[in-house]
């Protein structure tokens, strides 16, 4: 029985080999751009020291862990990722949703499409662009919000670049403004999905438009809900490195309200060469990660099959 | 009825007002790269010019070299990561939709394995920089980004195993073809459409990328035109300072002020302009992509 298991699985690599050879191209990048770096994850755990080279150099344990929970570093950006991350989910989901309810109601196929293309816009630009038209706006020589906007309703000029108390909301505002056209678009899809024979009946009872999106969509748009806020919360330790790099300038005076872990991780590397810190922090954010996505998926398993990741 | 009109009525006000505010700072960004420097001092950034002026686009102009060099970058980055990128994906997509495969569980939980977990930045940083010596060359603005989103795979896989029926490839098998010439003659035609959509995804992620630029490379003629701009957004006198063609203009000459902005025009206009033409698709792509993306 066993020999046979094996003789079969032997002239099935005969025969079918050359999907092997197919596939060997993806399998060697996915070990060169995904696994290296998994088992790189031991600079955590060393001070590194170019000298000796990568594993030459001496294990110290968790004192790059010690010394970053240490600090107050480690509670300043878990807390900024977690604040925004859940901002971003409670404010991305009712604005989306009220978007798409709207987008729906529109009767016209081609006043719809135009709609949802041109509110999908900033979705598709790279966040180096995003960061110039917000500066456009907030600079403080020439932007238009001092010299135009706050004059205009009798307000003084503001130093948004040097504020750090102003950008827990100048950030969840560029996040909506980028993102909401994208997640609207699944929501809407799924508003389109709902059978009109309910629409139909609940007008012919006299149901009033509010009433519908009430008693109606939103209720069947719950499932939906449900999945996409699991499947967020699951990504909840990982930031927009875009968003919060280039919108602020990079900008230290602000660090106390933009700084994240993924800001935290690129500047231990690239500005201070930290090798030990910044693996450690980026460690901390892969496992905790790991272990939100296990248990979010778990969660959205039990409530629709098809929906989870695995 | 009348009633009904008005909601129609304040429905629309409400999109176009979503509308307005979405593309607002685009129009603020091109009215401030026309507008006359002195004008810009005066009133600062306005939706329309008050005075209008081709001063910067003239500047820009000529400094041509490194932003043609730029744009160079960026198009062959994104020609070759989007072919590259497509070719891998289905490469690996295709073996794994197939149940004759060997080792097929394991390969699937490889290649699948790479979504959950990652090894963070600073060893992937290492593996290039220190173990294959990328750093500064254009092939660390191709090769990070081929998988990114290993999403695509899964995505392709279904595909393959819903959509190619498997008689098909069956009795390909029988009368000859092997697995190579079944993915080249039956399984990429049929999956073009899919293939043009992930496609497109592809390259607008290639031709937005400057996260790789950033870290990888310190050359400034190998930036793509993301990081000319990014390196522009913090050092406004990076093109006068790297002028290629020689010709040094006077400091106090320059429009400061509209430069940067009409640089950002220039950095984004073929994306805006080019976006009608394939927002279907993009749209495609997003759903497709969506709840599990």
């Amino acid at each position: 029985m066993r020999r046979g298991f094996h003789a079969n699985r032997i002239q099935n690599i005969r025969k079918h080999g050359l999907l092997l050879v197919m596939i060997l191209p993806g399998i060697v990048y996915l070990f060169i751009n995904n696994y290296l770096p998994m088992f790189g994850i031991v600079i955590a755990f060393k001070d590194i020291n170019f000298a000796k080279g990568i594993w030459g150099s001496d294990w110290v344990g968790f004192d790059n862990f010690a010394y970053l929970f240490q600090t107050q570093d480690a509670w300043v950006i878990t807390r900024n990722t977690l604040l925004y991350n859940g901002a971003f989910i409670v404010l991305g989901t009712v604005l989306s949703i009220a978007v798409a309810v709207l987008l729906n109601e529109v009767k016209k196929r081609f006043a719809s499409r135009l709609y949802q293309s041109i509110i999908l816009l900033p979705y598709l630009i790279s966040m180096v662009i995003v960061a110039y038209l917000v500066l456009a706006l907030l600079n403080e020589e020439n932007g238009f919000v001092n010299h135009y906007l706050l004059p205009l309703l009798g307000i003084d000029p503001v130093s948004w670049y040097a504020d750090s108390g102003k950008w827990p909301f100048i950030l969840s505002v560029v996040y909506l403004w980028k993102n909401v056209g994208y997640t609207c678009i699944v929501y809407l899809a799924s508003i389109v999905g709902i059978s009109q024979e309910y629409y139909e009946s609940a007008t012919l009872d006299g149901a009033s438009k509010w009433r519908q999106v009430w008693s109606i969509t939103l209720p069947l748009l719950k499932p939906t809900m449900v999945i996409m806020v699991l499947l967020a919360v699951g990504r909840i330790f990982n930031s927009d490195f875009g968003l919060f790099y280039q919108v602020p300038l990079n900008s230290g005076a602000l660090q106390t309200t933009t700084d994240v872990i993924d800001t935290y991780v690129y500047r231990g590397l690239m500005t201070f060469g930290d090798f030990g810190m910044s693996s450690a922090a980026g460690l901390y954010q892969s496992i905790v990660g790991f272990l939100l996505v296990l248990t979010t998926n778990a969660i959205v398993r039990r409530k629709n099959r098809d929906l989870a990741l695995f | 009825m009348y009633s009904n009109r008005i909601y129609q009525m304040a429905v629309h006000l409400v999109l176009i007002m979503m509308g307005i505010a979405a593309v607002f700072p685009f129009i603020l960004l091109i009215s401030a790269s026309l507008t006359e420097e002195q004008a810009i001092i005066r009133d600062g950034y306005r939706l329309l010019p008050a005075e209008f002026s081709f001063d910067a686009y003239m500047y820009l102009f000529n400094q041509y070299s490194l932003i043609l060099r730029s744009y160079g970058i960026t198009t062959f980055i994104t020609v070759v990561g989007t072919i590259v990128g497509l070719l891998i994906t289905t490469l690996v997509a295709y073996p794994l939709s197939r149940n004759v495969l060997p080792f097929r569980s394991f390969l699937s939980f490889f290649v699948f394995f790479t979504l959950l977990f990652n090894g963070g930045l600073v060893p992937m940083y290492l593996v290039y920089t220190d173990l294959f010596h990328l750093k500064d060359t254009i092939w660390s603005l191709i090769i990070p980004n081929l998988l990114t989103n290993g999403f695509y795979i899964l995505l392709m896989r279904s595909f393959f195993s819903t959509s190619i029926p498997g008689e098909v490839v069956e009795s390909a098998y029988v009368d000859g073809a092997n697995e190579w010439v079944i993915y080249c003659k039956i399984v990429l035609p049929l999956a073009l459409p899919s293939l043009a959509t992930i496609g497109l995804m592809l390259m607008i992620s290639y031709w937005n990328d400057w996260f790789n630029g950033l870290i990888f490379i310190n050359d400034g003629s190998l930036y793509s035109i993301q990081n000319l701009l990014n390196r522009m957004l913090s050092d406004v006198q990076y093109l006068q300072q790297n002028s290629l063609s020689g010709q040094t203009a006077v400091v106090s000459s320059v429009p400061l002020g509209s430069v940067r902005m009409a640089i950002a025009v220039i950095g984004v206009l073929p994306l805006i302009a080019a976006y009608p033409f394939f927002q279907k698709f993009f749209v495609k792509g997003l759903t497709i992509g969506a709840v599990k993306g």
